[in-house]
């Protein structure tokens, strides 16, 4: 906790006002993902640094042999942080010792079993104490949830849901009341990565999301371009960029200019 | 979350398995199974565990399914009692003949099934994932025989070691997509069939081959591979005029195993034993065994053993048959384990190999090496029981498996 605006709101809760303030700006809030320790653990810090300098919210993927709700690049990129080292102990450690400490809030995505491995019962703790405000855990759906995310909130650490194009609207407006943070609305059917012209329906299915939804909601799979963002821009209150700022990490390109390049600037 | 996964009274979770109670209404064996899968695929779930619902019991679906059993698939599958090997092992042998089904195994059982099922939900297509490419071969023959377009998934080293079926595919049909990244072997092919399904959740079925994955899919195959069992039954006290003492499959993903073993559940005084593969020892990464050396956690959808390091992360797992070959095993049988209902047990891949190796010469029965492995157990077993009563599941033929035994068994001889 160490944003002043963080002193008075549980952790989640900073999540939800990094991407008001954005929005109040005029600018849909950048939630910007990168794989842990890639593409070099020696790095992350770094990267991260820069990448929370210009980002509204970072969401820091943790590695997994398995990951099948992502596509070829975020596959690989989890591939090669593994065969470096990189474990949840490891990222929580950098994090813990990172000085100063990212302004953006932070949020981890990772897949059920690290989490399961490391410990429900010390995770939120942990987590907590390394600053990180929220989870984004792809396998791990509603019905699944409960006792994670008590074991979160317990701590102030949000459960962000995630709902999809083919999720139903009695089932969309029980997936927003349960939300924290922000609700994750994912754009397409399919794995992350693919780059995608925005359709209508989207559109109208975004429209859908935020009408239910009582915090911010941000969309993502498949964000690549300030295009993309203009035509999200009035109908979500941010927007999650992934495989295409992990590629700009791969070529060390600077991952900053490229946000900023979302934000038409 | 400790208290969900934490183990009940054995001795109540055993009375309620016994009593068909599980999957709950949560998918759960216990503290076991559920479903754990992106929330794009969570609607694609709720419809197929509606239409299992609706149509496993329908009595015109039922009557639909045992027509293409009979017809088409060759049921009942003999029992045939194996003289040789009885005297050599000082033991009545029985084997249950999975290898004369229809496309050379159990898993036409499911595939047939599932493909009615798919049907009846309005499926545009049929995407699967194979290991050892039994479970591919079954598919592309059901969907060619109810006119659906098929896609296999199986990882590259598979297509290399079971050439044989990646031909069989073809020639039926499907479209088989070599998996090139992640192990390149089954849990890959797992992998890369649930992204397909995730790029389309609506128009595609996933037939997934084993009593593996989310709820309901460990029930739905458990149901279809239950003929295995309750044809056995039959046919043991038909011809033997009682049931066995003893009763052996084959454990990778668990599917043979649990259509053998389930219908046997109640019958307490039945010993039931699953083989898995023991591979090259007990080191991690060089076996498959997870049931007798995993932890559990969740992968590909459900909570189970798995073999897994101690950051979580899924290990590459070895053996000799492609169709042991993987990380998890189906939630019932990590329950099984836990109530003390089933005993596991490895198999080596060189113990596995040798019983091929005899069962072939003493029977006339080339099965596969997944099979192989049940042997392995039947014999030790009868070498602690003489005079016992012995059921094998043999669970498929081993023609797919000429690469491997080229490199192996027959090495240096052709």
């Amino acid at each position: 906790m160490t944003s002043s605006v963080a002193n008075h709101l549980t952790s989640h809760e900073s999540i939800g006002a990094a991407i008001h303030a954005a929005k109040a700006r005029g600018e849909p809030a950048i939630v910007a993902f990168m794989t842990a320790g890639f593409p070099s653990p020696a790095h992350f810090q770094e990267d991260l640094r820069q990448v929370a300098a210009a980002a509204d919210v970072v969401e820091i993927g943790v590695p997994f042999t398995d990951p099948m709700a992502d596509g070829m690049t975020i596959q690989r990129a989890s591939h090669v942080a593994l065969t470096q080292g990189v474990s949840l102990s490891w990222i929580l450690s950098q994090l813990t010792s990172m000085t100063p400490r990212p302004k953006a809030p932070l949020l981890l995505m990772s897949y059920l079993n690290p989490l399961l491995a490391f410990g429900l019962d010390r995770l939120p703790k942990a987590a907590r104490e390394a600053g990180v405000s929220g989870f984004i855990v792809p396998d791990l759906p509603f019905e699944e949830s409960t006792e994670m995310r008590a074991a979160l909130t317990a701590e102030g650490v949000g459960l962000v849901q995630m709902v999809s194009p083919v999720t139903p609207t009695e089932r969309l407006r029980t997936l927003c009341a349960a939300g924290q943070g922000f609700i994750y609305a994912v754009t397409m059917t399919g794995t992350t990565g693919k780059n995608v012209a925005v359709p209508d329906e989207v559109i109208e299915y975004l429209d859908r999301v935020s009408a239910s939804a009582t915090v911010p909601v941000c969309a993502g799979f498949g964000i690549r371009d300030r295009q993309q963002v203009l035509r999200l821009k009035e109908h979500v209150s941010g927007v999650v960029v992934g495989s295409a700022l992990v590629e700009v990490l791969e070529r060390r390109d600077d991952p900053a200019a490229f946000i900023r390049s979302l934000r038409g600037q | 979350m400790a208290a969900i996964f934490e183990l009940g009274e054995a001795a109540s979770l055993m009375s309620r398995e016994v009593a068909g109670d599980f999957p709950d209404a949560r998918g759960r064996f216990g503290p076991y199974g559920g479903r754990y899968v992106p929330e794009t695929l969570v609607p694609a779930h709720e419809r197929l565990e509606a239409g299992v619902k609706r149509w496993l019991r329908d009595p015109q679906f039922v009557a639909e399914l045992d027509d293409q059993l009979a017809t088409w698939a060759g049921r009942p599958t003999a029992l045939t009692y194996a003289p040789s090997l009885s005297s050599r092992w000082g033991a009545e042998i029985y084997l249950k003949r999975e290898d004369l089904a229809h496309t050379g195994a159990h898993k036409i059982n499911n595939a047939i099934g599932q493909a009615l099922l798919a049907k009846r939900l309005g499926a545009k297509r049929i995407v699967a994932e194979t290991g050892a490419g039994q479970h591919g071969v079954a598919t592309a023959a059901a969907c060619a025989r109810l006119g659906l377009p098929c896609t296999v998934y199986m990882g590259a080293i598979d297509c290399e070691r079971q050439a044989p079926n990646v031909g069989r595919m073809k020639l039926l049909g499907a479209t088989v997509v070599p998996v090139t990244n992640g192990d390149q072997t089954l849990r890959s092919a797992i992998d890369e069939a649930m992204r397909d399904w995730v790029s389309d959740p609506t128009d595609t079925y996933y037939l997934l081959g084993s009593a593996v994955g989310p709820h309901p899919y460990p029930y739905l195959v458990r149901e279809l591979q239950s003929v295995i069992g309750r044809e056995s039954k039959t046919q043991m006290m038909r011809q033997t005029g009682g049931l066995p003492n003893a009763v052996f499959a084959c454990v990778g993903g668990g599917s043979n195993s649990i259509g053998m073993f389930y219908p046997f559940v109640p019958d307490r005084a039945v010993e039931l034993i699953g083989l898995e593969a023991g591979g090259r020892g007990a080191a991690l990464g060089d076996n498959s065994a997870t049931l007798t050396l995993g932890r559990p956690g969740v992968l590909q959808g459900s909570y189970s053993m798995l073999l897994q390091d101690a950051d979580g992360q899924i290990q590459e797992t070895h053996s000799v048959s492609a169709g042991l070959d993987y990380p998890g095993v189906g939630p019932e049988h990590s329950l099984l384990m836990s109530i003390g209902r089933v005993r596991y047990e490895s198999a080596t891949d060189d113990e596995a190999l040798e019983a091929l190796s005899e069962c072939g010469r003493q029977e006339g029965i080339l099965s596969a090496i997944e099979t192989a492995h049940a042997f392995v157990g039947a014999r030790r077993y009868a070498a602690t029981h003489p005079g016992s009563k012995i059921l094998v599941c043999l669970s498929g033929r081993g023609d797919k498996d000429m690469p491997t035994l080229q490199k192996t068994l027959l090495k240096g001889q052709l």
